[in-house]
């Protein structure tokens, strides 16, 4: 029979008489649980932002033609030569179309597959600005800028202008950031452009692109498909790449080996475009965590000690409540009860200050050339940290408080009193 | 004949530092409503004779009876009870918790206990201290009154329960005449007038002297059955 009442009474006595012990204890907790919130959200945020700063610019699969050489020389074809040895010097790419074979079918076939989410086209052409005589290397990017605004964050990355306006205008551009201040351009003037073959077109700047990312800023702009094909001299069914976004990522890797077979093009999927960043992004997890297991950890053993200092210090008293008639269990739940309520205050009040923190570290100014939409610091307020926050301080505090009192609860009250 | 604690045949041994036969063969009893005490040398095994009357010391052979139950060999959770319910304890050095008040130190064994409601058992609490007249001493902190009130208060916590036999490890031996004389008479009174049974070890032969019976031990044995 356990009272409870009795028991917490005394622990909650033992708890305000010493404060000092207590409140150690309890920032101990609190810190480590702060600690943890504010460095999982903040790393975690960090780490989402990345990715999204990645990944929103990536399509989940991504069709075009590679220029490659054939896999199989023509000599090997030749029976006479079968057993011979071939050297073949100097080979060249296989003659290849850079444009999509049946690019219009395939994104009739892909709009219609229940895991696409959408396709879109695009041109990629090689193209100089000229600026006076100066002319700069680059791409323009042919797009459905409508679809691109729906499937991927490209909106974010206009910093000037909006994507209705490229829409609305036959001969409009979107000039990369980086293009724009090399050639001191802005919304609303023109820029010529001209073609690998030596055609020359005026455009009108109707927005300025900044994905962040400098390489990209000093490149490519963008314009509309039709612009592009008008540009290249091409019919409307020229398109060198697709872009796919699926309902489920997860379905990429086979869907793009599908479509590789069925279309005879290459298609790359997420994961093997961006192999290096998840490796960034899971070693960055795994030292958020070491980091605050550490914490938790330190704070446990502060725990620990101060409870072991406490039952030293109550030695008589433990000796006389199991004079009195408290069982050993009794007296073990009277420690234990201040442990856990260490604990849990503490880890309250972690949650709290690591919540706090959190705010602060997402209202601090965070700008940068490379992030245009970024403001503040990027933080992640998932309530499953906070929920292993209060797991992990109730955890450990059990362990700190278990070990101690159950050497409370072993203690002979003979060997106490008769001071042996 | 009517014992309310009974030893049969108690043996005990010190394993360390080497073995040492400490109790040989302990029997007697005390009846009810008797005021008996435990003299004896230092090593004769008074004390350790009396902690294992208390059922806080397990480590023995022989039979132990309380109210005529054996409670050899009950678990540590029943024993506690026992004590609880059954024996008040009063020990050399007052053993007050001191971050308590005095009236809570009183009141826990019954909280522990649980067969009243806590307005009963404070009711209680401070019946036994004013009957120990140190009724005024209740909401005071257990460190901040005087050895002799720290005793009184033992006792009273010690009756709370209103228990079968009432034991002292040397109640007096930390206490001055005036104090030992309040404190031997407040045993007297619990024996005339409320029929307590008293089992107290002591060296102080005055004391002794004025109880029922004399228990004389030397060498880990009784002298006089």
């Amino acid at each position: 029979m356990i009272n409870w009442s009795v028991i917490l009474g005394i622990a909650k006595t033992h708890l305000l008489t010493k404060m000092k012990s207590t409140g150690t204890a309890t920032l101990g907790v609190t810190f480590g649980i702060g600690a943890y919130i504010t460095l999982v959200s903040f790393m975690t945020g960090l780490n989402g932002m990345l990715d999204d700063l990645i990944l929103n610019q990536t399509p989940h699969i991504h069709i075009y033609n590679e220029i490659r050489p054939s896999d199989h020389q023509p000599i090997s074809l030749y029976g006479e030569f079968k057993d011979a040895f071939n050297m073949v010097h100097s080979i060249k790419p296989k003659q290849n179309q850079k444009k999509i074979h049946n690019a219009l079918p395939i994104l009739d076939y892909l709009k219609k597959h229940p895991n696409v989410k959408g396709a879109t086209p695009q041109l990629r052409a090689q193209i100089f600005y000229l600026s006076g005589s100066i002319e700069l290397g680059g791409n323009l990017v042919g797009v459905d800028i409508m679809e691109e605004v729906r499937l991927s964050n490209i909106q974010d990355n206009i910093v000037e202008g909006t994507p209705e306006a490229l829409k609305n205008n036959d001969s409009g551009i979107l000039l990369g950031a980086g293009l724009a201040k090399k050639m001191s351009l802005h919304v609303g003037d023109r820029v010529q452009i001209s073609t690998v073959y030596g055609n020359i077109f005026p455009l009108k700047i109707v927005g300025i692109y900044q994905s962040g990312i400098a390489e990209i800023d000093d490149s490519q702009s963008f314009a509309n498909l039709k612009t592009v094909q008008r540009i290249l001299g091409e019919a409307e069914n020229y398109v060198t790449d697709i872009n796919i976004k699926l309902v489920d990522i997860a379905q990429a890797v086979p869907m793009a080996r599908q479509l590789e077979t069925q279309f005879k093009t290459k298609a790359i999927d997420i994961n093997q475009a961006n192999a290096q960043f998840e490796t960034g992004s899971n070693i960055r997890n795994l030292i958020t965590y070491a980091v605050s297991i550490t914490l938790l950890i330190v704070a446990g053993f502060g725990i620990y000690n101060i409870l072991n200092m406490l039952i030293y210090e109550k030695m008589k008293d433990i000796a006389i409540l199991k004079a009195t008639g408290f069982s050993g269990r009794d007296v073990q739940l009277i420690f234990m009860a201040q442990a856990m309520i260490i604990g849990f205050v503490g880890g309250i009040l972690g949650l709290l200050i690591g919540f706090v923190l959190s705010r602060a570290i997402d209202h601090a100014p965070f700008e940068t050339e490379a992030l245009p939409t970024i403001t503040t610091y990027p933080v992640n307020y998932n309530p499953a940290y906070y929920i292993i926050g209060i797991t992990f301080a109730l955890l450990s505090t059990f362990i700190a408080g278990y070990l101690p009192s159950n050497r409370a609860r072993k203690m002979d009250p003979v060997k106490i009193i008769r001071g042996t | 004949m009517d014992y309310v604690l009974e030893a049969r045949n108690i043996d005990k041994h010190f394993h360390k530092p080497k073995d040492f036969h400490v109790l040989r063969d302990i029997t007697f009893g005390v009846k009810k409503g008797e005021f008996a005490t435990i003299m004896g040398k230092s090593g004769s095994g008074k004390s350790t004779l009396l902690y294992i009357l208390s059922t806080m010391d397990t480590d023995y052979t022989g039979a132990l009876y309380l109210n005529h139950e054996l409670v050899t060999g009950k678990t540590h959770q029943q024993l506690s009870r026992i004590r609880n319910k059954n024996i008040g304890f009063v020990f050399q050095f007052h053993y007050l918790l001191s971050e308590f008040s005095v009236l809570e130190n009183v009141m826990l064994p019954a909280k522990k206990l649980a067969e009243k409601t806590n307005a009963q058992i404070e009711k209680d609490a401070l019946q036994k201290l004013e009957m120990l007249h140190i009724g005024h001493l209740a909401d005071q902190r257990a460190s901040r009154i005087s050895g002799g009130e720290k005793q009184r208060v033992a006792i009273a916590r010690a009756l709370i329960n209103d228990p079968t036999i009432l034991m002292g490890d040397e109640p007096t031996g930390n206490l001055d005449s005036h104090n030992s004389e309040n404190v031997f008479n407040i045993f007297k009174n619990l024996k005339e007038e409320q029929g307590l049974s008293l089992l107290v070890v002591t060296h102080d032969e005055d004391f002794a002297k004025r109880t029922d019976r004399i228990i004389q031990m030397e060498d880990g044995m009784i002298l006089n059955p």
